[in-house]
């Protein structure tokens, strides 16, 4: 008993101590997905945590799930803590009209980042995205530019009518119908990108004796089922193959296998906004509406240990190892 | 006379797996001629048919699994996929730890991985047997959760497991003419119909199946009964998650396996199984799954527009379940017997049964 004194004035010391050290630091509630959706995700989030750190003047909590009506009230709970930046990568895009509006009566600033919302842009500040249509265009573009006529395009979607599908798919579709390449085969990897499905789409074509020069997979997975139909059917792709083999999202392996000229090119989707939003933060100036981030594509002779390094997700099978 | 009745019931279980299969064929060859081309491309067979059992490999192991599961406990299991998942991650991490990957290191890490699901299928079947969960729900525990553990496991990254061996367990043996996958899927049907033949184990789940009371009061303890089925499926999980795993030379927890429930449910169903539990055949199952597999790379070989191939999967599967059900079987009979014979009344009416 004698020590209850003592006790409530060591926390009393601690607790000021950390109101004083919370009152320096910027206070951020991040509405984010959970990391084992995809290797995307988990390199976002992991890139939010180290960004947005107390060692960086950020006093942030991050909140991952899935649920829309979760990430509301975990939106509406940082409101009431009185954040002064709301970061949100949301699971859907509607439903966020009125804790955008209570945000926006609190002060609170708001960034969208990864994926937008319905909303009227006088909700948010800025939305950083990734640009769909853009990664299509640099992956149309670099097959125009690198694979000789005719161009026979296998085409493996991703889950049909997703953001991603439908703008990786556009600009190959527009050079189709502008008659500068063809798609000889159409089909997809289905709600899970799934390299089985993508195999057998491929399988499928070439049991139908198409003539095909390129695959063009809307995610690395995907491309990656494509080339092992190739391997078991004896057709050569690659660097010095007939195949060319393009792939999306930068993960390691699949820069690996473009290094060692196993794959052709990939298509960055880069999931690393929180560099761009923290110096948006700190210099007190930041833009208004969508904001598009710039995104790489690296081939063989452009791809170097570094790019993989930095700008990789997921695992490194290490260099000069193909991921079969 | 009921063991008579039984073995005609058993072999016309097989009559809808087989007539399904075979309208699907039929479409095939109407397509292309072509469709049992068999060449031999880089020392090992190639063309639609092995591709056919290459694909259907984790299916096919998974259907077996799910036919026991389904006949013992009257409900399924619908988080094989994740514990397939869970196990293969733990077999990377086995493999990826141990340094220098040899014949033994994959073959320690499978049983690792076979041990885990197990202890996965115990869990499951410890909720269903002991506790009266409905196998459907105490399942949707790791349906829900098993991806997180898996990913776990993974340490995050989908880690790479890109090694000799595994490469030619997903590929193909120098020397040998069969794809590693067909193999192993047939040494696994092999060694579960060893199972049946020489065990009581179909006995007694079939026993469970129909009559968990009457099973008890002939000294069948319908609790053990159901929870070994549940281990059983554990095992089929790891053996198809070794599989996919070595297929796809690295362990993305999120989508190996993904939603793989349905077509092994499916396939159970295919193969003239009921769902509601009692007598089954892994035979039928077996083909299920060999059909399941024969039904989306025909929608491919049609070419079936992307946007309407999932429409076309489901139509397909109600028509071919209608045209192989049995009522239509005898009513066809009727037709056909009224266009031969018009002026008798029909002899079949009584035979309906």
């Amino acid at each position: 008993m004698k020590r209850l004194p003592l006790l409530l004035a060591v926390i009393l010391v601690l607790s000021l101590g950390t109101l004083a050290a919370a009152q320096d630091l910027i206070k951020v509630g991040i509405v984010n997905l959970p990391p084992e959706e995809s290797g995307y995700r988990q390199a976002n989030v992991e890139d939010m945590d180290a960004v947005f750190s107390r060692e960086n003047g950020y006093d942030a909590k991050q909140t991952n799930t899935a649920d829309n009506s979760e990430q509301i009230a975990a939106a509406r709970g940082y409101i009431r803590d009185g954040v002064d930046f709301l970061l949100i990568s949301a699971a859907n895009a509607s439903g966020w009209d009125d804790v955008l509006e209570s945000a926006k009566r609190a002060g609170v600033r708001v960034i969208l980042f990864d994926r937008a919302i319905d909303t009227d842009p006088s909700n948010y500040e800025a939305a950083l995205l990734s640009d769909m249509y853009y990664e299509g265009q640099l992956a149309t573009d670099w097959i125009l530019a690198n694979v000789p006529e005719p161009i026979n395009v296998v085409l493996i979607r991703g889950q049909l009518g997703s953001a991603a599908e439908i703008g990786r798919s556009a600009p190959l579709l527009e050079a189709a119908e502008a008659g500068k390449l063809n798609i000889v085969a159409d089909g997809t990897g289905g709600d899970t990108w799934s390299l089985e499905e993508a195999r057998k789409v491929v399988e499928a074509a070439i049991a139908a004796g198409k003539d095909f020069n390129v695959i063009y997979a809307q995610n690395d997975g995907m491309a990656q089922g494509a080339v092992q139909a190739l391997e078991a059917a004896g057709i050569s792709h690659g660097k010095d193959g007939k195949v060319k083999i393009i792939g999306f999202d930068f993960n390691r392996f699949a820069l690996r296998n473009v290094q060692a000229g196993y794959w052709d090119a990939d298509v960055q989707c880069n999931p690393r906004q929180a560099s761009q939003i923290d110096q948006w933060i700190k210099s007190g100036n930041i833009p208004k509406g969508i904001i598009y981030q710039e995104e790489l594509i690296l081939d063989t002779n452009t791809i170097t240990d570094e790019h993989i390094e930095k700008y990789g997700i997921n695992a490194d099978p290490g260099k000069g190892v193909i991921t079969r | 006379m009921p063991r008579l009745k039984t073995q005609v019931n058993r072999s016309s279980h097989l009559f809808l797996p087989l007539s399904v299969l075979a309208i699907l064929i039929i479409i095939n060859l109407i397509k292309g001629a072509d469709y049992f081309k068999i060449t031999i491309v880089n020392g090992a067979f190639y063309g639609n048919i092995p591709n056919i059992l290459f694909g259907a490999s984790e299916l096919v192991i998974l259907s077996i699994g799910m036919t026991l599961v389904t006949a013992a406990s009257r409900g399924q299991d619908i988080s094989i996929g994740e514990s397939g998942a869970i196990s293969s991650a733990i077999f990377v991490q086995y493999v990826l730890r141990s340094g220098n990957v040899t014949l033994g290191t994959i073959l320690v890490g499978f049983l690792i991985s076979c041990v885990a699901g197990m202890i996965i299928g115990a869990f499951n079947g410890t909720l269903v047997s002991f506790f009266n969960v409905q196998p459907m729900v105490a399942t949707l525990i790791l349906f829900l959760g098993g991806r997180s553990i898996a990913f776990i496991i993974d340490g995050k990254v989908s880690p790479i497991l890109a090694n000799e061996i595994s490469n030619r367990i997903g590929t193909v043996i120098p020397g040998v003419p069969i794809h590693t996958p067909i193999i192993l899927t047939a040494v696994f049907i092999a060694v579960v119909a060893v199972v049946l033949k020489t065990t009581n184990l179909r006995l007694y789940v079939e026993a469970v199946g129909i009559n968990p009371n009457a099973a008890r009061l002939n000294g069948i303890n319908p609790k053990k009964v159901i929870f070994l089925t549940f281990l059983i499926m554990g095992i089929c999980a790891a053996v198809a998650g070794f599989i996919a795993v070595n297929k796809a030379g690295r362990h993305d927890s999120v989508n190996l396996l993904k939603f793989i429930m349905m077509d092994a449910i499916l396939a159970v169903a295919l193969g003239g199984n009921s769902l509601a539990g009692g007598k089954f055949s892994i035979t039928g199952s077996v083909i299920g799954a060999y059909t399941i597999e024969v039904l989306n790379r025909t929608l491919l070989r049609l070419e079936v527009n992307p946007e309407a191939i999932k429409v076309f999967k489901a139509v397909f599967i109600i028509v071919l379940m209608i045209i192989a059900a049995p009522e239509v079987r005898v009513f066809a009979k009727r037709v056909l017997d009224k266009v031969k014979r018009p002026s008798r009344t029909t002899p079949y009416a009584r035979q309906v049964d």
